[in-house]
């Protein structure tokens, strides 16, 4: 009896097990399979989905008419395009700059101006030949009238508009449009020469590290860090920008000046985000370059005018460099030529 | 008011391009414009479908939002138009356009766009209505005639709808209510948005 009790107990107990699992796979399968079903019925009743789907999102045809992806007829991707430059690009870019001339005033305030240690000596030493000078004011006019109009086309509806009207805009604006597009090119060949030309200056080194760890001589009132011809502010910032976002800025400028070598929307749209987000970027670093070079330090213009840098200047920034010339020539007191560091200086200087 | 829109019915357009020639005829339109095209997808292959498009008027409109100049106003009517005068050609309008409408005569050197055009919804623009000087730079201005779009009166199969919205919408309704399978208004929800 008792085997017989046991039997039965165990049968109950497997056909339980057995009902449960049976329960539990078949409320997984049988949903599953209905959705299946009823997605199957939705495709058949709409075999055209697929089809209607790609022409949204820009599947291309044939027209007879010709024109510039005349046989594209939807492409939503201007939308995103749209978003992007009336939104963050546009933005961010005036927040970038607003905050960067807030930042420099603030600086000049509290810090004031980074003066000659001991004044200046009367003496000086030739930093720029006329050759790279007149490289680099040819350079910075274009990039100043280049940066007007091209900050006129993107803000000029927000700020001008309201101010000049309409009809006054538009006549500057085509303007603007004419001058930018003629002066790209030009400029672009001032960027490359000093890309080009200046390199060997702005090549990184060792005393480059203990110059950003010294804080660059510009926070505080310590010692001035050791340095060559070229800071290392000046290789990240100064040239870094040019190298980074002047050549984005060039090529998308490219892309962007010659209609008659048509392009599809896309990279229009993509060659103008970037156009306009890393010249807004270069904007911003070079309102530094600008505040530093014409007030900021004291002397530093001196080498972009008469070519020349008074020596105590020269000691103060860019001691290494400063005791490279007079090596270079010990006998002469008023030192007159960084000498064969000086790729661009001409004969004539 | 009415709410003006486009309504090409895919099931009905025969890629015959009389759209086309209609616009480029009313309107005078630039060498090397076409204001309205016809395009066919899977040309050739079973299913094959043409839908004629020109600017679709929109309701947020994107070319007016990425004009430099501020050029481009809506009338009453919903349609899209802009200002000749204003216009510098910078092309901005034709990176937004999802539909492609903005096109520029060639004038400068090295391609240089010069002042956009586009359909018009045969409401011309600015200028005094049906003036010279508004024939000259936008063409024909039939709306203020009372008259509906050519190239929608012109299309032989009643393709191509134009007119006020919800007329539209109804009569395009009933066809396929007739007709069976599924409606296509093709690229109303680009253009204007899922309200209408």
């Amino acid at each position: 009896m008792e085997t017989t009790i046991a039997v039965k107990r165990q049968v109950r107990r497997r056909v339980f097990v057995w009902g449960v699992f049976l329960v539990l796979s078949a409320s997984v399968a049988l949903p599953t399979a209905v959705t299946w079903v009823a997605a199957q019925a939705v495709q058949d009743a709409n075999p055209q989905a697929a089809f209607w789907r790609a022409v949204r999102e820009g599947a291309s045809g044939y027209s007879a008419v010709r024109g510039p992806q005349a046989n594209v007829l939807i492409d939503s991707r201007g939308e995103d395009w749209r978003n992007l430059r009336n939104g963050p690009v546009a933005g961010w870019g005036a927040a970038a700059m607003g905050g960067m001339v807030v930042l420099l005033l603030l600086y000049s305030v509290l810090h004031g101006r980074v003066r000659i240690e001991g004044g200046r000596s009367g003496r000086t030493v030739e930093r720029w030949s006329v050759f790279n000078r007149t490289l680099h004011w040819y350079t910075a006019s274009l990039f100043i009238v280049l940066a007007i109009t091209g900050l006129s086309l993107l803000y000029g509806r927000a700020v001008l508009i309201p101010w000049m009207g309409l009809e006054a805009f538009s006549v500057y604006a085509a303007f603007s449009k004419v001058v930018h597009n003629y002066v790209g090119p030009a400029f672009a060949v001032g960027v490359v020469l000093i890309l080009l030309l200046w390199l060997r200056f702005n090549l990184p080194e060792r005393t480059d590290w203990q110059w950003i760890k010294a804080g660059g001589g510009l926070l505080g009132k310590g010692r001035h860090p050791h340095c060559g011809f070229m800071n290392a502010g000046e290789k990240i910032f100064t040239y870094g920008s040019m190298l980074v976002l002047g050549v984005v800025v060039v090529v998308t400028g490219f892309v962007l000046d010659f209609p008659n070598v048509p392009q599809a929307r896309e990279t229009y749209q993509l060659s103008q985000l970037l156009h306009d987000a890393a010249a807004l970027a270069w904007i911003t670093v070079m309102l530094g370059h600008i505040y530093l070079g014409l007030w900021g330090v004291e002397g530093a213009l001196d080498g972009m005018i008469s070519g020349e840098v008074d020596e105590n200047w020269a000691r103060q920034h860019h001691d290494l460099w400063y005791e490279q010339v007079k090596q270079a020539d010990p006998t002469r007191e008023a030192i007159r030529g960084p000498g064969q560091t000086d790729p661009g200086r001409s004969p004539t200087a | 008011m009415a709410r003006m829109k486009f309504l090409c019915d895919s099931e009905r357009c025969i890629e015959c391009n009389g759209c086309v020639v209609a616009c480029k005829n009313e309107n005078h339109v630039p060498w090397g414009v076409n204001r309205r095209r016809v395009v066919v997808l899977g040309d050739g292959e079973p299913g094959e479908k043409s839908i004629s498009v020109a600017c679709m008027h929109c309701t947020d409109a994107p070319c007016a939002a990425v004009c430099p100049v501020d050029c481009f106003y809506t009338t009453d009517d919903g349609i899209v138009l802009h200002d000749k005068d204003l216009c510098i050609g910078c092309g901005y309008c034709f990176y937004a356009c999802p539909f492609g409408a903005p096109q520029y005569p060639q004038q400068a050197a090295f391609g240089g766009r010069g002042k956009m055009d586009k359909c018009t919804f045969c409401a011309g623009g600015p200028e005094p209505d049906n003036s010279e000087v508004e024939y000259e730079k936008y063409g024909a201005n039939r709306i203020a005639e009372g008259k509906l779009p050519l190239c929608a009166e012109m299309c032989a199969t009643k393709a191509l709808l134009a007119g006020d919205g919800d007329v539209v919408a109804d009569i395009y309704r009933q066809r396929v209510l007739r007709r069976g399978g599924r409606p296509r208004t093709w690229g109303w929800q680009r253009a204007y948005g899922d309200k209408g």
